[in-house]
């Protein structure tokens, strides 16, 4: 029933709300950042038996808290299902949406939102029962196909399927939670969403085993953190964060070298860090912003072999991930 | 006359004025109501513009993209609209509405009335089912019914298969679609026919009855005036329809009426849920009716039978009809509950997909709920006219 409250809240804000574009301080007053994140994703928003939360995004998050407070703990995350996150977002009961959403035009105009940045390039796949003999989305005419409502993956699917002249059965669940068990149960052919999803998902079947994810990818599905329109100086910490975690795995440096960066001579490193000029207060934190930040949480890289890299069970390879100095895709402008 | 009586009136101040301190008060009190509507609207609407949020209904008629399971009316995710879903969700939710209502009318006065059987057994079986079906919340029923569905039937590959042409599996039942051919509407006609002859017969022997006192076989005239013209016209014309049969396809049976789990765990839950307390409605209406009456009744030598169809159930349901009505309102909110399941009815598919494709959160929710009001209001409305019907003149208020 967050979902009621999160709507009713949302009515009320904006019949009540006078503009407020201080988010930065509003956090700070608060003392805690409000992250809204996946709740069920193993890999980028799940809490652990101890109600301790991991992922990639979850991480992110935590470089955020870092940043501002110095202290990663100091974020609440709220669970959100794909359907209300955006009325989450837009209604002000979290801070930051980091919950392995898509970028696309209208998400990013129509909806109150901006898009900070990429922090996972994904792309949209299928897992089949191996039983099938499937080699290839394109066998799949005829197939039902279960899929969680209000995503990409919805529209992609339809659009896919129509593209290629194909029949499709959809059936759609409010949560991926819901869709992965119909699935494991029989009810559909195939399930359908972003490739990394599909990596956690499948470890949650009944036997994993019996199905395998098909390597056809149909969609480009850039996730990122978003914010609400209007605070532009909360867009550009968030947006900064990602790319300081950048700067350092490209700058080698990493959560155990980041006390011998602050006495390099290296310019870069030392605007990084904070040993020369002010950039951490032209974005309104301090000047270690990005010390706290690799301290506490660790570069780009860290993050992504501690959450779906090889230091997870997901062992997802870096691909289009890998810094684009290695031939991926992620690439920060530089601080100066 | 009147100048004197005015006089003699003691002289009170306007301020002191009961009627127009009542009508200031009103006054002010709507103009407070209506600023604050105002302000509230107008605050919304500017924060929306300051956020950049969309607001209006440009958006019904946008293309939608994307599928939906059960669809009524024709609806592709290529060229239909996002207004085009709604109704596809609205026709889905009053589906399940409809035939909700008629099943749980059905089982819930079979049960309220076995709860007041005099066989023992009968009765403890109905009250237990009263019992633990309206004591469970109708969410757990719900998800229970659904994985009952997937759990225990068959995968596709290992459908039931009645002849060949009847499939049941964990994706649904799948039966052979009739295509109407030339001729049916001549049969249908035929049927019609039967039909009013029927009714007037029915008048008929009714009013000899009321008459003479005698009576005169009604069903079994009923049943021969509706299936012999039927019967006739089929031994001369043949057949007039022609089926799609559906076929085992590679992943799911194709071709042919299919009837979703989803949708047969929704109304399964619905249905058996509502019941339960339509039981307890119906039961407490019969127990209102004056035990006199039946005494009456038997002593007029009116089996028990009759004497509940005839003198029991009149009276009882001017007591049941407005409880009645508050239980099928509840049967068309509650399956908004369909969203756990995966049904595609209003809630799931309108203020679900549309509304975070969209974004417009204000205007789906607030569309939604005036449908789910319209609905209530017309059922309620329905019911007030029909209870209205059955009460006597002298009764009415």
């Amino acid at each position: 029933m967050n979902r009621i409250a999160s709507i009713l809240a949302l009515a009320l804000v904006f019949a009540a709300q006078s503009a407020s574009a201080q988010t930065l301080k509003t956090v700070k007053d608060r003392g805690i950042l409000h992250c809204g994140s996946n709740g069920t994703l193993a890999g980028f928003g799940l809490p652990d038996a101890q109600g301790a939360w991991t992922g990639l995004d979850v991480d992110f998050c935590r470089a955020l808290a870092a940043a501002i407070f110095d202290d990663p703990t100091k974020v609440k995350f709220v669970a959100l299902t794909a359907k209300d996150r955006f009325t989450a977002l837009q209604s002000g009961e979290v801070d930051v949406l980091a919950r392995n959403t898509t970028w696309t035009s209208s998400r990013d105009t129509s909806l109150g939102l901006n898009f900070t940045g990429v922090n996972y390039y994904d792309g949209q796949g299928f897992m089949v029962r191996k039983a099938l003999k499937v080699n290839s989305a394109l066998e799949l005419t005829g197939a039902s196909v279960c899929v969680q409502q209000g995503t990409t993956t919805e529209l992609n699917l339809a659009d896919y399927f129509r593209a290629h002249k194909m029949q499709l059965k959809t059936v759609t669940f409010a949560t991926a939670d819901e869709a992965v068990k119909a699935y494991d149960a029989g009810r559909c052919d195939a399930y359908t969403t972003d490739a990394s999803g599909l990596y956690g998902e499948r470890l949650r079947l009944a036997n994993a085993n019996d199905s395998i994810i098909l390597p056809d990818i149909i969609s480009k599905e850039p996730l990122g953190p978003a914010v609400r329109h209007g605070d532009d100086q909360w867009f550009d910490i968030v947006k900064w964060v990602h790319f300081a975690m950048l700067d350092a795995e490209e700058l080698n440096i990493t959560s155990k070298t980041v006390s011998d960066a602050l006495k390099s001579d290296n310019p870069e490193i030392k605007r990084l860090v904070g040993t020369e000029g002010n950039y951490g207060e032209q974005l309104g934190l301090t000047k270690d912003w990005a010390v706290r930040i690799v301290k506490h949480v660790g570069n780009y890289g860290e993050v992504f072999e501690r959450n779906v890299g090889q230091g997870s069970p997901l062992k997802i390879s870096r691909g289009l991930n890998a810094l684009w100095s290695k031939g991926g895709l992620q690439y920060a402008p530089p601080i100066r | 006359m009147n100048a004197a009586a005015a006089s003699a009136r003691p002289k009170r101040s306007l301020l002191t004025d009961p009627t127009l301190r009542s009508i200031a008060y009103q006054v002010a009190l709507c103009a407070g109501v209506g600023f604050i509507a105002y302000e509230a609207i107008t605050n919304a609407a500017d924060n929306l513009a300051r956020a950049r949020i969309a607001t209006g209904f440009g958006f019904w008629d946008t293309n939608a993209g994307f599928d939906i399971s059960q669809t009524l009316i024709e609806y592709s995710s290529r060229s239909s609209s996002y207004g085009r879903a709604f109704w596809v969700g609205l026709l889905n939710t009053l589906l399940v509405g409809g035939l909700g209502i008629v099943f749980a009318t059905v089982l819930g006065f079979a049960i309220g009335i076995a709860r007041l059987s005099s066989n023992w057994l009968v009765a403890k079986v109905a009250s237990g089912y009263v019992e633990l079906i309206r004591n469970l919340p109708l969410l757990l029923q719900l998800l229970f019914w659904y994985n009952a569905v997937l759990k225990t039937l068959p995968e596709t590959r290992d459908s039931y298969a009645v002849a060949g042409s009847v499939f049941l599996n964990n994706r649904g039942l799948v039966l052979p679609r009739p295509i109407l051919q030339t001729g049916g509407a001549a049969l249908a006609l035929t049927m019609v026919a039967g039909l009013v002859a029927a009714v007037l017969y029915r008048a008929w022997a009714r009013r000899r009855q009321a008459l003479t006192g005698q009576q005169a076989p009604v069903l079994a005239v009923t049943a021969a005036l509706v299936i012999i013209p039927a019967a006739i016209f089929l031994a001369l014309r043949g057949f007039p329809f022609a089926f799609e049969f559906p076929e085992r396809g590679r992943f799911n049976i194709t071709g042919g009426v299919e009837i979703l789990p989803e949708f047969a765990a929704l109304l399964f839950g619905l249905v058996l849920y509502t019941a339960a307390f339509i039981a307890e409605v119906v039961r407490a209406g019969i127990q209102s009716v004056p035990s006199g009456q039946v005494e009456a009744a038997y002593a007029l030598g009116l089996r028990p039978k009759l004497a509940l169809r005839l003198i029991v159930l009149p009276q009882a349901m001017r007591v049941i009809i407005p409880p009645l009505t508050s239980q099928y309102l509840n049967l068309v909110k509650n399956s908004s509950l369909a969203v756990a399941i995966g049904y595609p009815d209003l809630v799931q598919v309108f203020t679900g997909t549309v509304l975070n494709q969209t974004g417009q959160a204000v205007e789906v929710v607030a569309l939604t709920m005036a449908v789910y009001l319209s609905i209530s209001l017309a059922a309620s409305l329905a019911m007030n006219i029909y209870g209205r019907l059955i009460t006597p003149v002298g009764d009415r208020s």
